[in-house]
């Protein structure tokens, strides 16, 4: 297979998403009322763009994210990734979850190699790109341990990098960093800073901090309650790496954070009627 | 390549693993646990002995621990004699009995696992599957032994079905609940890193249902020496079953407690063997686990 042209890590490829008047409702299970969480949403991400989602629980956020993996069918309107609607999971879509999903039963060497070996790669070339990518997040000789023998954070590399050894050309996340404790999310987020400047993928990120929204983020998606709608689109224009304490970044975050609370407020508002 | 050793085993296998988990057990108890485990079962036997030897009991109807352990050893090594029918006769009664269990156990289990684990996971199957294994398993198992002898005769047939039949419903129900329970997370990221929808059993579902899977084996395989005694008793000629009931036919209380015994013996050894397989297979499991 190919395996990059440029730096240690390859890169080839980033995808484009469009979406399209998206629709999705689902049926609360407790009562069968239809909940709409996406109500024709649409909303473009170029090709190496790194975008966060951003919004109050519930807004329909992760069903996004989930239909653009393709786990999930929209009702109506069209996913497309460089213009081909999106049908269902697949290696050119590295999915990041929140609990890692890393397989239990195997290593940490396998787990990397896993999508390497599923799209026919030999065991010594899997395992070589594996070792490579446990080198860039410091993982070198944990390769025989066990997902849960590792913590959270490194776990979560594990998942980061078994992903990007497929070298997908979208990367999908879903609040990867909402698990871990706040220092270890700050080193999370500077390796994927640093991964994503390596590698340039197209990037989906949702989350429900605002600081992580602005910190690695080309574009911050503001979404609305429920249902869920763009709000607004937040270009960043700071150099990276960022500095969270800068006059700029403040501002910025003042921006957002009023965007987010009336849109919260909106959540409270409701569950209160 | 082919697709289908794309993957690694999702089994861990390293030499020398077996040594690793018989140390790892013995190392886990040392010489003053295990003396402070000896201690209950000591008293409980020089209790049994000197009330036997003090006369509380009539000897033939409780037999002493001394007694007990002679019968044992001329059942075990005793020349074959016409004049006793079980000197000599323990090993081949024993090999009877492991075999019955062993081949009825193995059917039970190839069968059990892949019913079960395809019921869990496909809602065809168990929509067609379902119904029969939750019908007939309120039948209670010694309820199949009249059928099982009117169909097999007084043979092997009868034990081996038997003991099949009835290791195989806490097997099945076991691995159908692992099959449900695997993570919606892991099926999705398996088909996100490449893995085609028809070899998400393999990959995924089976060997996130292998704690379930040994919990099914370990409660069937007691089922199965349950069994093999009852069907020894009344559906076939020789092994342990039938030993114990010649010698209650024969009022020898001596050598009824010597095969009680013999079966505890052998219901721990083959559990341990199990559970040793388990460790193996599960060493990835050990850390979730409470204790």
């Amino acid at each position: 297979m190919e395996y990059g042209t440029s730096g240690a890590l390859g890169r080839s490829a980033a995808g484009r998403i469009e979406c399209r008047s998206v629709r999705k409702t689902y049926r609360e299970a407790a009562d069968g009322t239809e909940i709409v969480a996406l109500d024709g949403l649409t909303l473009e991400i170029q090709p190496r763009e790194f975008l966060t989602l951003l919004g109050p629980s519930g807004c329909g956020k992760s069903t996004l994210l989930n239909i653009l993996a393709g786990f999930e069918r929209p009702d109506s309107g069209k996913a497309l990734l460089n213009g081909v609607p999106i049908q269902r999971p697949g290696p050119d879509r590295g999915v990041v979850f929140q609990d890692y999903a890393l397989f239990p039963w195997l290593n940490i060497q396998q787990n990397v190699e896993y999508g390497l070996r599923e799209k026919g790669m030999d065991k010594v070339e899997s395992r070589a790109i594996a070792q490579r990518f446990l080198a860039t997040v410091g993982l070198s000789g944990f390769e025989r341990r066990f997902p849960h023998e590792l913590s959270g954070g490194m776990r979560q590399r594990v998942a980061l990098i078994r992903v990007l050894a497929i070298d997908p050309e979208i990367l999908l996340m879903d609040e990867p960093f909402a698990a871990v404790d706040a220092q270890t999310r700050i080193i999370l987020q500077e390796d994927l800073q640093r991964l994503w400047m390596q590698t340039l993928k197209t990037v989906v990120f949702v989350t429900h901090s605002v600081d992580e929204a602005i910190y690695l983020a080309d574009r911050v998606t503001v979404m609305t309650a429920r249902p869920g709608l763009v709000k607004a689109i937040v270009p960043i224009d700071l150099p990276r790496p960022r500095d969270s304490t800068s006059d700029a970044f403040n501002r910025y975050r003042r921006e957002i954070s009023q965007l987010i609370e009336v849109e919260s407020r909106k959540v409270f508002a409701a569950a209160a009627a | 390549m082919s697709g289908q050793d794309a993957v690694p085993e999702p089994v861990i296998s390293q030499p020398g693993k077996w040594r690793l988990a018989l140390a790892h057990a013995h190392s886990k108890i040392g010489w003053e646990r295990m003396g402070r485990r000896a201690v209950v079962p000591l008293v409980l036997l020089a209790i049994w002995q000197y009330a036997s030897t003090a006369g509380f009991f009539d000897p033939s109807f409780v037999p002493s621990p001394v007694s007990v352990v002679t019968s044992w050893w001329q059942w075990i090594f005793g020349a074959r004699s016409e004049l006793a029918w079980y000197s000599g006769t323990w090993l081949n009664y024993v090999y009877l009995s492991g075999w019955r269990v062993l081949v009825g156990f193995a059917i039970a289990s190839a069968v059990g696992v892949s019913v079960g684990v395809l019921i869990g996971w496909f809602e065809l199957i168990r929509d067609l599957l379902d119904p029969i294994v939750q019908g007939l398993r309120p039948i209670p198992m010694t309820a199949w032994l009249p059928f099982a002898t009117f169909i097999f005769g007084i043979r092997e047939g009868a034990a081996v079905f038997l003991i099949a039949m009835g290791s195989f419903f806490p097997i099945v129900v076991s691995c159908t609940i692992g099959a449900e329970q695997t993570p919606r997370n892991l099926v999705r990221a398996a088909l996100m890193l490449g893995t085609p929808p028809r070899k998400l059993l393999i990959r995924v579902v089976l060997p996130s249902a292998l704690p379930y899977v040994f919990n099914g084996l370990r409660v069937g395989l007691g089922i199965a020496w349950v069994l093999v005694i009852v069907s020894e008793m009344l559906a076939v000629k020789g092994g342990i079953g039938y030993a114990m009931w010649t010698a209650y036919q024969f009022v020898r209380i001596d050598l009824i407690v010597a095969a009680m015994f013999t079966m505890g013996l052998l219901g721990l050894v083959s559990d341990r063997l199990l559970l040793l397989l388990s460790r193996r297979l599960l060493r990835w499991n050990m850390g979730l686990r409470a204790r």
